[in-house]
């Protein structure tokens, strides 16, 4: 139950710098810079497609100048809804690689840690139970109430995988056992409150469960681009531990790692990444578990590099997006629906690649 | 040599493991009796024996003879063939996260329902099986064959194992796509998703029966194979094994098992992951023990689910199978992997 | 000549370990292949067992070639243990043992007197008979090892090729270890191919030595033929005194330093 045996051409190289030293991969670098450029383009495509198409000068203009009329196009439409897009996206590949490292296993997302899957029940239950009958999403499940109950169905979610696996410690094994379980009720309960619903709110529902980014704005950004903000800089730091968990306990104890609370904390990163992230676009499929396999074989290392995941997350969510909004206008996709058209044969001609 | 003294020992091991099959059974003897019997009209056991020998058409002899038989039937069927494909399935991949729906099956079946809806404008329940029939078989080919090119000299467990999660993603995001545009779709699709034994008539039992079945003497033939291949292919190889036949072997039982299962019944690939989990703390790492313990424990769990969920819910109405199923096998299970050290693959 | 490799080449991907290798191994023999770390003993070693195609050349199994044989016929003459297997966790002594009888077994066959018999031999013979309900992950590296072989016993092949069987084992392990393949050697006349590190045992335990360095045999005979202070420089590069062992009288390697490389 490895993640991968591919190790060829792994190397890295020293990098000191004012007496501080890293070790780079050259490959991993390039790789993460190459989909830095290709995020931007897209982004920069995004801004300009649309029901209003802008020229680039257009979109520059735009953007800085408050009274020209595609100022509210560009700044309070298109940018947010963009930038979301990537920093979601940015967010579960990165919660994903994180959990993968730590479960050996490259099955493994947030789903494991029941994340996305108690958000989902929870916003599916909220929007079952309003009801049309109440003017759709309305009321208690407004534009606010919606990210805030999937917030806090993903950290219940969490805290109920991490409270049962617990045990004199945290297995791995155990771990993405007891997530199965805990995902396969949340999981059904949700298929079953899909079926008492009145079939439009199922519809709705089916769209949130598909992740969305369809009208998000400036606050769906903010808290996302925060926990990036902080989280990123805390996982790279524990890149080594994680480097060294992928031995197995034994070797990680002998290695100086002080196991359980590595590991814990990775996790804690990685829950509040993807419970973050899905509650401001809903649990977009698929990113969080090929982003790091794509990453991982795209830069040929053995361990899900959690960078150039994080970037190959942001990549595939902002082009999936840009898909979504445009290949079907007027009807709108959600975005989830794209990542895994787009994702799916990426990742398996990878796949057929690699074969020697 | 005095080989005398452990062979004893070797009949003790023997015997325990056939007496824990008999138990197996006899517990899916009473499941079965369970779910002739219970429902919104309970009917006594000799009410229903007489139904089943001299039917006279009273009521109950339309009860048991039209709904409760074919439906225990079926769901006997479907928890022996998601039991065997879930043990098969995680034994070739070598990973306790795969579920007999791992090489597209589920998914595979979903889509081809929901399209055919659409595209087909298919209407009986009949139809969408056979359609989801077809579909489970046409993904799991595709993603066999995309672990066969990927892999060096056949499909490896990890090629195979995520071969199988991009296929499923796929057609999952196309379903979705399908059913969030045509609501006859979403309707037919979430009671579908939600996994149900209901409802179905005789005619089903014999649509699925075929399939199962060979798909049960597959697996029973797959399983010294992959007893082998659990020493590593090496070892397997040096014992005589054909790597290859046993792969093709192994996934063929998969596909026809959880196709025919999930088709007719939706999707309750659930049963399939976790039925292992409980049946190899009895039968240790021997895979010829192994199938048909997860089978029987499968269709006992299956059955007393249905039963459960015809009681629970406030007459007429019931909670599908797949529902139940998660909340009582969920916590069984999450109870299993805390008390004891988990069974590694 | 029971097993044969004729102008074998061998490789793994783009790369080529073996190329062009003539081997034979005579009925009857403990033949012991030595050499540095990377020089193709594992590989050429596999390709004896079929696990490996050779590229080029072939392997000769009783005159036969090997890889156009049933593989579960070459399975009932032939057994290979390969370096460090796994087993599924918990999986006991005597389930192992009795899948070494897979080769015998057919689907309406599949435990016979035979069988049982087989695995209950094995075991007496690797002295495991109080072990056989034990899990093998609970046993020491040794009984671990012994469990291995005694799988490869079950299997009933009169050729048997290991791969560094006394990998991990301490000494008087590696020595338990030994003693039993001579055994078997000796009293059920097998013919054995192992592949050793430790060169005093291997002089010990083999009647033949075979000595590889860069994919190639350089020397091969008995023990005091191969094992000269000249062979030491040339295969291991490394300066060593070669006296009588004291107690069994084979070649003995006492190692000075390693020569320079140029």
């Amino acid at each position: 139950m490895t993640t991968t045996t591919r190790t060829r051409a792994g190397a890295s190289l020293p990098l000191r710098v004012a007496g501080l030293s890293w070790r780079v991969r050259p490959r991993g670098v390039a790789v993460t810079v190459g989909g830095l450029l290709a995020l931007a383009l897209l982004m920069a495509l995004n801004m300009r497609l649309g029901d209003l198409p802008l020229g680039l000068g257009d979109v520059v203009r735009a953007t800085f100048d408050p009274s020209v009329p595609e100022h509210f196009v560009v700044m309070e439409l298109r940018l947010p809804r963009a930038l979301t897009g990537a920093l979601v996206g940015a967010a579960l590949a990165l919660s994903g690689a994180i959990i993968q490292s730590i479960a050996r296993n490259p099955l493994a997302s947030p789903e494991i840690l029941g994340v996305t899957t108690g958000a989902s029940v929870t916003v599916v239950a909220g929007v079952v139970m309003s009801g049309s009958v109440y003017g759709g999403v309305s009321g208690l499940f407004s534009a606010l109430g919606i990210p805030a109950l999937a917030l806090l169905g993903g950290l219940a979610g969490a805290a109920i995988v991490y409270a049962l696996a617990w045990r004199r410690g945290l297995d791995g094994y155990r771990l993405v056992l007891v997530g199965i379980g805990v995902a396969a009720v949340f999981t059904n309960v949700k298929f079953w409150l899909l079926t008492v619903g009145d079939v439009n709110d199922t519809g709705r529902a089916m769209v949130w469960i598909s992740g969305s980014l369809n009208g998000r704005g400036w606050e769906h950004v903010v808290p996302v681009g925060l926990a990036l903000a902080v989280l990123v800089p805390l996982t790279l730091l524990g890149t080594r531990s994680l480097d060294a968990l992928r031995y197995g306990d034994d070797t990680v104890t002998a290695l100086g790692v002080r196991v359980n609370l590595s590991r814990a904390l990775m996790l804690l990163a990685a829950v509040l990444l993807a419970a973050v992230a899905t509650a401001s676009a809903g649990p977009i499929a698929f990113v969080a578990l090929a982003s790091p396999q794509i990453a991982l074989r795209v830069v040929r290392c053995a361990q899900p590099p959690l960078l150039s995941s994080a970037v190959t997350g942001a990549v595939l969510a902002t082009g999936a997006d840009l898909i979504a909004r445009t290949a079907f206008s007027p009807i709108e996709l959600p975005v989830g629906v794209v990542t895994a058209v787009l994702g799916a044969p990426y990742l398996i001609h990878l796949i057929w690649r690699a074969r020697t | 040599m005095s080989a005398t003294a452990v062979a004893p020992r070797l009949h003790g091991i023997r015997r325990r493991r056939g007496l824990v099959l008999a138990a197996l059974l006899a517990a899916v003897c009473v499941a079965v009796v369970l779910s002739v019997t219970i429902g919104s009209k309970a009917v006594p056991l000799a009410d229903a024996w007489r139904a089943l020998t001299e039917p006279t058409g009273t009521e109950n002899d339309i009860v048991i003879r039209s709904l409760r038989v074919p439906r225990t039937a079926l769901g006997v069927l479907a928890g022996l063939a998601l039991g065997v494909a879930g043990a098969l399935m995680q034994g070739h991949t070598r990973n306790p996260l795969a579920d007999p729906g791992l090489l597209g099956v589920t998914q595979g079946a979903a889509f081809a329902m929901v399209a055919s809806i659409i595209l087909l404008g298919a209407q009986s329940l009949l139809a969408y099986i056979w359609f989801g029939l077809a579909g489970a078989l046409v993904a799991s080919v595709c993603v066999f064959a995309l672990g066969m090119v990927g892999g060096r000299g056949g499909p490896t467990p990890v090629t195979l194992a995520l071969a199988g999660t991009a296929v499923s993603a796929f057609l999952y995001a196309l379903t979705s796509a399908i059913v969030l545009l045509d609501e006859q779709a979403m309707d037919v699709f979430r009671f579908w998703q939600a996994g149900s034994v209901a409802g179905r008539g005789p005619d089903v039992v014999w649509q699925v029966l075929p399939f199962i079945l060979v798909g049960l003497v597959l697996a029973l033939v797959n399983a010294p194979g992959l007893n082998a291949l659990s020493l590593g292919e090496d070892v397997a190889r040096s014992l005589g094994q054909n790597i290859a036949l046993t792969r093709s072997v192994g996934v063929t039982a998969v596909t026809l098992l959880t196709g025919a299962a999930v088709a007719s019944c939706g999707s309750l690939a659930f049963v399939g992951l976790v039925v292992p989990h409980l049946a190899r703390p009895l039968s240790g790492t021997d895979h010829r023990w192994l199938l048909p313990y997860s089978g029987l424990i499968g269709a006992a769990l299956l059955l007393v689910s249905d039963v459960i969920g015809r009681v629970v819910a406030p007459s007429p109405g019931e909670l599908e199978v797949g529902v139940v199923l998660a909340l009582i096998g969920a916590p069984f299970f999450v109870a299993l992997v805390r008390r004891r050290k988990p069974v590694r693959l | 000549m029971r097993l044969q490799a004729a102008g074998v080449t061998l490789g793994y991907g783009d790369r080529v370990v073996v190329d062009g290798l003539d081997l034979g191994i005579e009925a009857g023999t403990v033949t012991t292949i030595i050499g540095p770390n990377g020089c193709g003993k594992s590989t050429l070693l596999r390709a004896l067992g079929r696990l490996l195609k050779p590229r080029g050349g072939e392997v000769l199994l009783d005159g036969k070639r090997i890889d156009a044989m049933p593989t579960r016929e070459v399975a009932k003459v032939l057994g290979v243990l390969p370096q460090a297997p796994t087993a599924p966790e918990g999986l006991t002594v005597a389930d192992l043992v009795a899948r070494g009888r897979h080769p015998h077994q057919t689907w309406y066959r599949q435990w016979s007197s035979d069988d049982e018999g087989a695995v209950a031999l094995a075991l007496e013979l690797t002295g495991l008979a109080d072990l056989a309900e034990r899990p093998l992950d609970e046993l020491s590296g040794g009984q671990r090892q012994r469990a291995w072989i005694s799988m490869a016993l079950a299997q009933g092949t009169d050729l048997l090729l290991l791969d560094e069987p006394t990998t991990f084992l301490d000494l008087a392990h590696q020595v338990e270890v030994l003693e039993l393949v001579r055994n078997l050697h000796q009293e059920a006349g097998r013919t054995i191919v192992m592949v050793l590190h430790d060169l005093n045992l291997a002089a010990r335990y083999a009647d033949r030595l075979v000595a590889m360095r860069g994919g190639r045999v350089v020397a091969a005979g008995a023990p005091h033929e191969v094992l000269t202070e000249e062979l030491m420089r040339e295969v291991f590069e490394l300066d060593a005194k070669v006296i009588p062992d004291p107690v069994a009288g084979t070649p003995m390697v006492v190692p000075i330093r390693p020569l320079s490389r140029p």
